[in-house]
Order: structure tokens, then sequence, then C-alpha cells
């Protein structure tokens, strides 16, 4: 059985973890891959990390990533055009709450389209 | 004048000389407005960008900027690294097939950087953002026949020196809303660091 997968991007790695943790006490059958951090673990974003981290989270359901701020959904966009898959989105939501609601409609065995779609109902956006 | 391909590599180590000689004012310069690592990020970057372009034996201006645009946008961090390599990427694109790049190509290549900067950050002019010295600069040189180095380099500083009264609208210091005003933006300068870079390499040809 497959999932829809969840990328979580941040300036820190700590941050990302920390959301992880959070996500993966409750569920745990979902892909959720983190990208925090620069390639030297310091607070930036990196366009490699997030690329491997969508490449491993999509289990060929497709991914919904999750950004915190600025330059994180610029690296996030350059990423998945690189990648040139179209099943990958990127979402305009509160990275932990946001996550946290795609994880459990990932986990219901939705399809990308009706995930992104309960995201973007919660957070009217 | 033209461009040839040992002008863009002089033309991008004089920027990476740039980087690192201003480096703690740029640093200074998003202290007062944003996460205070520009110069820090700028540094890094271009100085990867030499050590990846030095030595190598290219014959097409397009291929120096390739280079540069991937290792800047791998290697900066922060939306800096995405913006200026998107810019030469534009450029590396804009100029594919036309060695030596001569004055319309360039110009060309510099409208198209913009468009893709504009695009990738979702920014406007007045926003303060280095859209507002490339965009100035595109301006600028659809209005000039050839390289002018004085015009060009007071032209880049001058756009530069605007940005200080601007609000932020886009960007990190558009957290600081009012609070941006009277500090000049730190992407502009790099910006203008280029231009500068620029206009030193061409007056050193003639």
């Amino acid at each position: 059985m497959s999932y829809v997968g969840i990328v979580l991007i941040s300036h820190s790695p700590e941050v990302v973890e920390g959301i992880y943790d959070i996500i993966h006490q409750v569920i745990k059958d979902v892909p959720i891959e983190i990208a925090g951090g620069t390639d030297d673990n310091d607070i930036g974003t990196s366009i490699d990390k997030i690329q491997q981290a969508i490449d491993r989270a999509n289990n060929g359901k497709g991914v919904l990533v999750f950004y915190d701020i600025g330059s994180a959904k610029m690296n996030a966009e350059m990423a998945a055009e690189m990648i040139e898959a179209d099943d990958v989105r990127i979402m305009e939501a509160p990275l932990v709450e946001g996550a946290y609601v795609a994880a459990v409609e990932a986990g219901m065995e939705k399809d990308l389209e009706n995930v992104a779609a309960a995201v973007t109902k919660a957070f009217g956006s | 004048m033209t461009l040839t391909v040992q002008d863009v590599v002089a033309w991008i180590k004089a920027s990476n000389e740039k980087m690192q000689a201003n480096k703690d004012y740029l640093t200074t310069l998003d202290q007062a407005i944003g996460d205070g690592d520009h110069g820090i990020n700028m540094a890094r970057g271009f100085q990867e960008v030499v050590n990846k372009i030095e030595n190598q034996d290219y014959t097409s201006s397009s291929d120096v900027l390739k280079d540069t645009a991937m290792t800047l946008m791998s290697k900066v961090g922060g939306a800096s690294g995405p913006l200026f390599g998107t810019a030469f990427l534009k450029l590396s694109t804009a100029v594919k097939g036309n060695d030596p790049v001569d004055y319309a190509t360039f110009t060309n290549g510099l409208a198209e950087a913009v468009n893709g900067i504009k695009q990738r950050g979702k920014a406007a002019k007045g926003e303060k953002t280095l859209v507002d010295v490339w965009s100035p600069m595109v301006d600028f040189f659809n209005q000039e026949a050839d390289f002018h180095t004085d015009k060009m380099a007071e032209e880049a500083k001058n756009a530069m020196e605007q940005t200080k009264d601007m609000m932020a609208t886009k960007g990190r210091a558009a957290y600081f809303k009012e609070r941006s005003i009277g500090h000049i933006d730190p992407g502009s300068a790099s910006s203008f660091y280029i231009f500068d870079a620029l206009a030193d390499v061409i007056g050193g040809k003639a």
C-alpha cells in the first residue's frame, strides 16, 4: 500500500525534525521526509536536500511540500522544476498544521488532489 | 565592442573579488533589515563559482554563465542563490551560440535575466529587491548603443542608492515594513558590485 508523500522544508534542521516527531507520533505509514538547513546544516535551505527529500517521499502517489519562509519556497519551486514531475505540489499553509492535516488525509489513502484540497480547505488559500 | 569568453570569465572573477572585499559591508546591510547572512552567502557562493570556472578551458560564454548560475543556486543559500542563479542562467541561455557576445545580445540577455528574477521572486520594481538595480540597468542598456563603462557603474550605483528610501514589500526585509526605510537593500548592493565588475572588465579593454 502506498500513500501520498509529504516533504517538510525549514531553514533550520531542528524545526523539521521536531515537526516530523509530532506527526510521526500519530501517523506512521505516510512517507514524511525532511529537508532542513543548508548542505552544511547551517540556517538556510538547499535545493539538493529538497530534491532528494521529494524523491524519497514519492512512492508513485505524488508529494505535497510544506515550507517555512521566503527562500524556502523559491528553492522548493526550483527543486520541483528540476525534478520535472507533475505530481509535486507546493502548499500554501502553516508548516506544522498544514503538514499534520496532510498526513492525516494521506493516511486515509486519499489521492494527491484530495489531500491537497483538504489542506487548502482547512487553511483557505 | 564585444565580450569574449575570457571577458566573461574575468567579469565573474571581478564580481567575486568585490563580494569578498565587501563581505562585511553586505552583512551589515543585511543585519539592519534581514537575517544578516547576505555578505557571507554571496562571498561563499562566488568563491565556489571561481573555484569551479578557473582553470577550465571554456569555448563559450554561455557555458561560463551556466556554471556560474548552477553553482550560485546550490552554494549561496538563502533567497539570493535562486535569484542570482536564475539571472545568470537566463543570461547564459540568451547568449548561447553568440560568441563573442555583442551589445544587443547582452542587452537582450539582461532583459531575460530580469524577467527571470521577477518571476522567481514574484517581485516587481519598487519593492526594495535586486529587481530595483537589474531593471533600471536593462532600461539603461536599452537606451545606449554600446558598453559605456563609467555611466554603467554610475547608473547601477544610483539605482542601488535609490533602494534606501523604499519600503520593502518582498523578501525578508518586508517583515520590517516601515523600518526597512533608510537602509540600502543588500541584494541591490551586491547587484551593483556585479555591474561595477562588468564596467571594470570592459574598461580594462578600452
